[in-house]
């Protein structure tokens, strides 16, 4: 019967309770979306990573797993890594940013098609001379490439785009090495060097080969090990960790405001109504519940309001930005905001519902 | 003759206005005995209202002693006065006060549930619904349902938990004259079938004619 009560009080004023519902699933969808958008770009890296076909990493001095930048690694040190006795292949590669999130790779594509088994090309092909370009599909997507057509907004530069590639190797983008070094002042230099051992069994030899080799000053990871630190948590020393920490914060407060007036206006439109109840009977803790009642199920509501409009946003990024963000959807969030909705509404239910139920009875009944 | 189901001794009830101290009721001393269909008349600021709040259990009284059924519920706290509301008393207001989002066969559910009765009305109780004359219309919601159909449904929510005491505030005020005298009949009807005690309260002398007895209240207190 109470929660026949609580429908029919949340169906007396649809607009209301959708409305209130729409407000307590905006928080949800945003940290959702920020939570996804974290996961799911690092999930990328992580996966093109391990599309490059290396069993090891190494990066200059200075570096970590989140932080690349310029080509400090002279470009002679890749032949002296080759010829490591238990090493099959060593490529060196230079990384240059192109926006904040968008980064264009310099490779010697026949060693690169050695490591990685090669693009798999939708359009066109490989690198035909020095100002060619290949992207991938996302890339291609977002900014209406084709092959043969040319690309004016990567580096000022106007480029031939030689072939559109299946995602998931490298970045986006990629030039010939020589070019891309020649361009940006590290004639002669790579940002890293990618390692492919004889078998999975010698990499920890060639590990330590490595290290005997060029010192602990550079960074050194197995592939394996560098996309297990591709993590929320080592983004930029916790930072992103503590923003989703804030925007978690931010979606307790929202919950609470937005149901403190919802639910306050409420209470007042039905003061004659909890009047009614009282003079049935209905004791404190029965009307307290009643509204408790309504805020959980406005959270819930707006939970999966949320969750929903996540899936919504995911679509408009991968149909906006496909190559800019990646969203991942994230079901072990979902029980999360859940419960951040839950905690905000019940917070900003209880002044309210308190109120209500310490009326007078005959002033609740006297209220026009 | 039988024990009063309502015995009022010295009742007092003093409202503090801003600084000023507002005598409602200055000594009411009614025996009322089970069964009966007392009408209470008195103009406005009579006290009448606060005597029927005070025996409803809705607010406590300041002095004297009010026993129903032999218990005293002058000195109830307010869980006590809600126990009170929950198990002896049922209300009929002058604006049928239903619950708007509730059809009338849950305003009556709802009533049972509070008591912690279930929400199924008993068989017999189907035959009460039938003498009300709504056994039809209980699946509407108050807005679908005439003032004379609103205000039996707000009886059936009182009678419900078989109370000692039906409290009926103006039950006529709201109505015409044709559902005013349906409404009373039904009411007459409930205390001889029932043996219902019922106090109620109006202005309306046609409507005191219905009950076995008419106290008059003036300055906050019965006039002899």
């Amino acid at each position: 019967m109470t929660a026949r009560l609580v429908l029919e009080n949340l169906k007396h004023k649809p607009m209301r309770s959708l409305l209130s519902m729409f407000l307590i699933a905006v928080p949800v969808t945003l940290i959702l979306c920020l939570v996804g958008l974290s996961q799911g770009m690092l999930a990328d890296s992580a996966r093109r990573a391990r599309g490059i076909g290396a069993d090891i990493m190494v990066r200059p001095p200075g570096t970590s797993v989140l932080t690349l930048s310029g080509a400090p690694i002279p470009e002679k040190l890749v032949d002296v890594i080759q010829q490591q006795p238990h090493v099959a292949l060593a490529i060196g590669m230079i990384v240059h940013p192109v926006t904040s999130v968008t980064f264009v790779n310099g490779i010697d594509l026949p060693r690169f098609n050695q490591m990685s088994g090669g693009f798999k090309y939708l359009e066109g092909g490989p690198f035909q001379g020095p100002d060619d370009l290949i992207v991938d599909e996302y890339y291609a997507r977002q900014h209406k490439l084709h092959a043969g057509e040319y690309a004016t907004d990567v580096l000022n530069r106007r480029w031939r785009v030689t072939g559109i590639a299946e995602g998931g190797k490298l970045a986006h983008l990629s030039v010939p090495m020589r070019t891309l070094q020649d361009l940006t002042g590290n004639t002669g230099k790579v940002s890293q060097i990618f390692v492919k051992a004889n078998r999975p069994a010698d990499i920890p030899v060639v590990m330590t080969e490595l290290k005997t080799l060029l010192g602990p000053a550079y960074n050194f990871y197995t592939m394996e090990e560098f996309t297990s630190l591709l993590t929320v948590e080592n983004v930029q020393g916790g930072a992103l960790s503590t923003f989703i920490d804030v925007m978690v914060g931010i979606g307790v407060v929202i919950g609470f405001a937005v149901v403190l007036l919802s639910m306050y206006m409420a209470v007042l439109q039905r003061t004659r109504e909890i009047g009614i109840l009282k003079a049935l009977g209905a004791s404190r803790w029965f009307i307290l519940k009643i509204i408790l009642a309504e805020a959980v199920v406005m959270g819930l509501g707006g939970t999966v309001v949320g969750i929903g409009l996540s899936f919504v946003a995911r679509w408009l990024i991968e149909s906006l930005y496909p190559a800019s963000l990646t969203q991942a959807i994230t079901p072990l969030w979902w029980p999360i905001v859940g419960g951040i909705s839950l905690a905000g509404v019940l917070l900003g239910a209880l002044y309210p519902g308190l109120s209500a139920a310490a009326q007078d009875p005959i002033e609740a009944l006297a209220y026009e | 003759m039988s024990e009063p189901l309502i015995e009022i001794r010295g009742l007092q009830k003093v409202y503090r206005v801003g600084k000023v101290d507002v005598p409602a009721l200055r000594g009411v001393d009614l025996d009322v005995p089970p069964g009966e269909f007392l009408a209470i008349v008195g103009p406005s600021g009579s006290g009448k209202s606060t005597l029927f709040h005070i025996i409803g259990g809705l607010t406590p009284a300041t002095g004297g002693s009010v026993r129903i059924g032999g218990q005293d519920i002058s000195s109830l706290s307010d869980a006590g006065r809600t126990e009170l509301r929950k198990n002896k008393v049922g209300f009929v207001f002058q604006k049928f006060n239903l619950l708007p989002n509730l059809t009338a066969a849950d305003n009556i559910a709802i009533a049972r549930h509070i008591a912690g009765r279930g929400q199924t009305v008993e068989p017999a109780f189907e035959e009460v619904l039938k003498l009300l004359g709504i056994a039809q219309r209980l699946n509407h919601k108050p807005a679908a349902l005439s003032g004379g159909e609103q205000q039996r449904v707000a009886i059936a929510r009182a009678i419900v938990n078989h109370p000692a005491i039906l409290h009926a505030d103006e039950p006529t005020g709201n109505l015409d004259s044709e559902n005013s005298a349906a409404v009373l009949d039904v009411m007459r009807d409930l205390n001889r079938r029932l043996r219902q005690t019922i106090l109620m309260i109006t202005h309306n002398p046609e409507a005191a004619a219905f009950a076995h007895r008419t106290v008059r209240m003036r300055d906050g207190r019965i006039a002899r």
